[in-house]
């Protein structure tokens, strides 16, 4: 019988779970507000492509994002050949590969929640700020933020919770290197190949809990009018 | 999972028309390594028996997962010796149908040509930033290759740039997308027709590594099915056997 209690290298993919869906986290809201933004004031006829963009990720298998990554970021593929000609190496089997990798397969996971936020602070206490003479920067920080602030803590929420879940992706990009690619999600599935269930056990009950946590935190967080709304 | 539902609809469906035809049909599980050969030979083996063998691939260690949990698996050709063992050790496998399939080859590969070189120094002096090796924990070809860098004393040199597959075929993938530009694989996943697909290799000596013994054993399900008698006798066969050679296996 093997020890059920957790050693240190699943203490060690835990740690680099929670530091990778931290990064994932906050570099998803700062880049996607803008273009959450957009889509939800534009009427630009690319809001459809562009927004079908965004939601790929919610339909394809990870391994397909995986795959085109690995294709894509290695030494013969666009992204590849740009990464080296920085001077940054190539991202497969680095840590700054997977959050590449997790800002894509997160990706809906901010932006709609966003979208949806500044969609539905409608455009008159935007009309109203611009009257009393706010700029749009102004109006932006003072009026809508704060109004959208639900939108964010849900979007915080769920991009951080989906990319603790991730598993296809990392599997295809990160190469199973211990504390720096080897995620909890591939520490479980190498105990469950191995045949190693208690210790399979432990960190996939665990994941469980977190995730029951989580989704009722994101209930108690939203307010009373917005819960109907959750994109759940 | 998800490779259940067909395979039992195929079930049901051959049971229906069972009272039609003589042939009778088995569900075979096959280690990811030997896809490309089972492919070809089941479909030889449909035309000179009549019988269907119908396959499903992936790693043998959630074979022995499914099968434990009750999927309707007839044959496993496992990747090892060691998984047909223990299932019929406990009871689950018939085990005077185990037999040895094939024996896999172990190569040092690189998608580069005029890389590796005949004797794996490249190992020792290559200026590689990454070589994949599959997980030694579950995959036989990963502990060959783990044994391979012991007995050349290069295990200190080597492990800082190796990179894990879950399996060998995703090893491979590492190694073919040039992302790691050295890789420990199966012969049979670069060599065919006898020749080496592209890129360059060496061929590991089997006296570096414990051999990576492949074996096939029936299950308790298909003790009285025809087709898994008649699969297990044709892959024992000449014409199997060639197949499996082609692809870099040895007996």
């Amino acid at each position: 019988m093997t020890s059920a209690l957790l050693r240190p290298e699943d203490w060690a993919a835990i740690r680099l779970t929670l530091e990778l869906a931290s990064t994932t986290t906050l570099l998803l809201l700062v880049l996607t507000t803008p273009l959450a933004w957009w889509l939800a004031h534009t009427r630009s006829r690319w809001r459809g492509p562009i927004g079908a963009v965004v939601a790929l990720p919610l339909v394809l298998p990870p391994t397909v994002i995986g795959f085109y990554l690995l294709v894509t970021m290695g030494p013969n593929g666009p992204i590849g050949h740009l990464t080296q000609s920085l001077g940054l190496g190539r991202l497969p089997f680095t840590f700054a590969g997977l959050v590449v990798g997790s800002l894509v397969y997160s990706l809906p996971f901010a932006v709609q929640p966003l979208q949806r936020a500044f969609e539905s602070i409608g455009n008159r206490p935007l009309e109203v700020a611009a009257t009393l003479g706010a700029s749009r920067i102004d109006t932006f920080f003072t009026v809508a933020l704060p109004l959208a602030l639900p939108g964010f803590i849900t979007a915080a929420v769920l991009s951080f919770a989906h990319t603790v879940g991730e598993f296809g992706i990392v599997l295809m990009l990160g190469g199973n290197i211990e504390g720096v690619t080897r995620v909890v999600s591939v520490q479980i599935y190498d105990h469950v190949e191995a045949m190693e269930y208690a210790r399979a056990h432990w960190l996939a009950g665990g994941m469980v809990a977190f995730a029951f946590v989580v989704l009722v935190a994101l209930q108690w967080l939203q307010p009373r009018d917005h819960r109907n709304a959750t994109p759940l | 999972m998800n490779c259940l539902r067909p395979t039992s609809i195929a079930l049901v469906l051959s049971a229906v028309f069972c009272a039609h035809a003589q042939a009778d049909e088995v569900a075979v599980a096959v280690a990811a390594n030997f896809t490309a050969p089972m492919q070809k030979i089941a479909a030889q083996f449909e035309k000179d028996t009549g019988h269907k063998a119908t396959l499903s691939f992936g790693a043998t260690g959630k074979f022995y997962a499914q099968i434990n949990n009750g999927a309707p698996f007839g044959i496993l050709l496992a990747a090892d010796d060691t998984t047909p063992e223990k299932l019929a050790k406990e009871g689950k496998a018939v085990d005077a149908s185990r037999f040895t399939y094939a024996i896999g080859q172990l190569v040092l590969w690189s998608k580069q040509a005029n890389y590796v070189d005949d004797k794996g120094q490249v190992l020792k002096t290559g200026d590689y930033q990454h070589i994949a090796i599959a997980n030694p924990k579950l995959a036989p070809y990963g502990l060959a290759a783990m044994q391979t860098l012991d007995k050349l004393g290069l295990t200190a040199q080597v492990q800082p740039r190796v990179v894990q597959g879950e399996n060998i075929g995703q090893t491979y993938q590492f190694a073919a997308s040039g992302n790691a530009q050295l890789g420990f694989v199966a012969l049979s996943q670069v060599m065919e027709g006898g020749q080496l697909r592209e890129g360059s290799a060496w061929i590991v000596p089997e006296a570096m590594h414990e051999p990576i013994r492949q074996d096939a054993i029936v299950l308790n399900s298909a003790k009285d099915n025809p087709a898994a008698k008649a699969l297990m006798e044709y892959l024992k066969g000449d014409k199997a056997r060639a197949v499996i050679k082609s692809y870099g296996y040895a007996f």
